[in-house]
């Protein structure tokens, strides 16, 4: 199993290391992977229900008021 | 214009920009796998180097492409999460299970294989490699199945059954959700549609290295290859395009007849090829709907039921209950008016149910559900104060849709010129720089036609998030619609220097690897 997990690992260092296209691209692709899930997600994207209710009770009642009472 | 205006609108635009965005990449990755997979397959029967040589090149192309479009569609789940809260809550687990299917089954089967596809050249045999290309094209497939089975919900909701207790639609027919109508035509009309792209895309690069005069028998190999594969992908997407209007026909009528821009119906309805709609006309007026117009009779009624002399309504006859019967006659079915009255019946349902939840009283909490059962089917009609707020834009609807169809026209001319000359004629191709150019112009138009296509499939369905219970404006969070309008311009700013990068590291590589003797 742990050979197999080597394999898989030095498959993926040998590929990047190897890559001729590559250097500013990946640079690139890991700025925008930044930026999507830590700064978006964590900063400007909250999920709305999770934050501000408890429980699912919760939720469905407050679901429940907005489109029956708020729209 | 209201705060709740305000925050729709921007909402919606965000939304629109993000799922523009991931599109740009989505139908490259379709069709261009599915090309370097061909060009590989061919490598593999012949062991021809150039073949290889052509492989790898396209190949690198398809990696920038799918590392730069890898991710985008995320930001579409988190706006859900935000933007959305009350849609997400709604449609429960009938919109999660697709997408997490898509995650789980065929994301990862993309990811996998697109490795060894990329690093395992060396590391594995030929045989398994090519495998592991087409695993990659056929993963990207699928994804792409999951998540237009989710859209397809949205636009005809079936499969599922609303629970006012929790306040979710709980799905009771998977099969009926991924074998529906809509979701079928989708996904074989989008995916198809890919194909077409990557063609054009790949038939313009190399008419790029004609002009340039260099590796001129790989640009050769690749437009044959991209020609077929662009030629099939067009005739597919119009027959599915024709088996969509039917279905739109069906289950979302006032969307083809703003497509149309179509206000009053007739039996052998004509349909515009070419026109410009009347700007002053408005629902119920005397105006004519276009200021110039070319049309092919009986084609809109052939379109939408395969018969010439078959009644299509037009928005003011769905307004007044014009329906047809699945046997096309022509009924007086439930006016927008009554659905109005209907939906409103179905909120004071909903809100009996919950006053009787608060109280404990189990006996009127089965009354107000079977009151709410009865007209669920026209909830989100509810909303709305007069039947005209259940019109899509129609201008928007009308040009997109007809941009969408004048180049899908273009591009089928354009495979057929192309596969002609490259076998009759191969010199012409090779030295006519007026081809040349008409091939490199071609890109950027098949991207409008493209993203034309997304813009009539969800403008027409407007104001609809879905399709008769939930209209945009209850579907949003309660938040404060400058924070929508934050996250809009950091999106707009941060996906164009995203798009600058893209386009100049692959034209970089192109133009770099051009130079060499590729062959």
């Amino acid at each position: 199993m742990a050979n197999i997990i080597k394999e898989i690992a030095n498959f993926y260092i040998d590929g990047f290391r190897n890559m001729t296209v590559g250097k500013s691209l990946w640079i690139l692709i890991l700025i925008k992977l930044f930026l999507i899930f830590v700064v978006l997600k964590f900063f400007f994207f909250p999920n709305f229900l999770n934050d501000n209710f408890d429980t699912d009770e919760q939720r469905a009642q407050h679901v429940r008021n907005e489109l029956i009472n708020n729209k | 214009m209201n705060d709740l205006t305000t925050l729709v609108d921007w909402s919606r635009a965000q939304f629109a920009l993000t799922a523009m965005y991931h599109w740009l990449f989505v139908p490259l990755t379709l069709g261009l796998s599915v090309i370097v997979a061909i060009m590989e397959s061919i490598y593999f029967k012949n062991r021809d180097p150039r073949w290889l040589a052509t492989t790898k090149f396209w190949m690198t192309i398809f990696g920038i492409n799918f590392a730069m479009g890898v991710a985008t569609g995320i930001i579409l789940e988190f706006e859900f999460g935000t933007n959305w809260s009350n849609y997400s809550w709604f449609v429960g687990d009938i919109f999660g299970a697709p997408l997490a299917i898509e995650g789980l089954l065929a994301f990862f089967m993309e990811s996998t294989f697109i490795a060894v596809m990329f690093f395992g050249w060396k590391k594995v045999s030929p045989r398994f490699h090519l495998a592991a290309t087409w695993l990659t094209a056929i993963g990207a497939s699928l994804s792409a199945l999951w998540i237009l089975v989710a859209n397809s919900w949205m636009q005809y909701p079936v499969g599922m059954e609303f629970n006012p207790d929790d306040m979710r639609n709980v799905m009771d027919d998977f099969w009926a959700l991924v074998l529906s109508p809509v979701a079928i035509n989708k996904f074989f009309h989008s995916v198809l549609s890919g194909w077409t792209l990557a063609g054009v895309f790949v038939i313009g690069v190399s008419a790029w290295l004609l002009l340039k005069k260099r590796n001129v028998e790989m640009a050769v190999r690749s437009i044959k290859v991209a020609g077929w594969v662009g030629l099939i992908g067009i005739l597919a997407t119009l027959a599915t395009g024709d088996g969509s209007a039917k279905v739109v026909s069906d289950v979302q009528p006032m969307k083809l007849a703003a497509m149309e821009g179509l206000y009053k119906g007739s039996c052998g309805q004509s349909i515009v090829g070419v026109g410009i709609l009347n700007p002053d006309k408005q629902i119920g007026d005397n105006q004519e709907p276009y200021i110039f117009e070319i049309s092919i009779p009986n084609g809109l009624s052939i379109l939408a039921e395969g018969d010439p002399d078959a009644f299509v309504p037009g928005v003011e006859d769905l307004l007044a209950g014009i329906e047809l019967t699945p046997d096309g006659d022509t009924i007086m079915g439930v006016s927008y008016a009554q659905r109005i009255e209907r939906g409103k019946a179905a909120h004071d349902a909903l809100r009996r149910f919950d006053v009787a939840k608060s109280q404990g009283d189990e006996s009127a909490m089965l009354l107000a559900r079977a009151d709410l059962n009865k007209d669920f089917k026209y909830f989100g009609y509810g909303y709305f104060d007069s039947p005209q707020e259940a019109v899509p834009d129609i201008p928007l609807t009308f040009y997109s849709f007809h941009i969408m169809v004048i180049l899908g026209g273009y591009f089928l001319l354009f495979y057929i010129v192309v596969l002609l000359l490259i076998y009759k004629k191969r010199n012409i191709v090779e030295g006519n720089k007026l081809l040349h150019c008409i091939a490199m112009i071609s890109i950027p138009l098949v991207w409008i036609c493209s993203e034309a296509g997304w813009v009539v499939a969800e403008v027409g369905r407007q104001p609809w998030v879905i399709e008769g219970l939930m209209p945009a404006r209850a579907a949003i969070s309660n938040i404060p619609a400058s924070s929508v309008m934050v996250t809009f311009t950091l999106f707009a700013i941060i996906f164009t220097g995203l798009l600058i990068a893209e386009i100049s590291i692959m034209t970089k590589y192109i133009s770099r690897k051009s130079k060499e003797n590729i062959d």
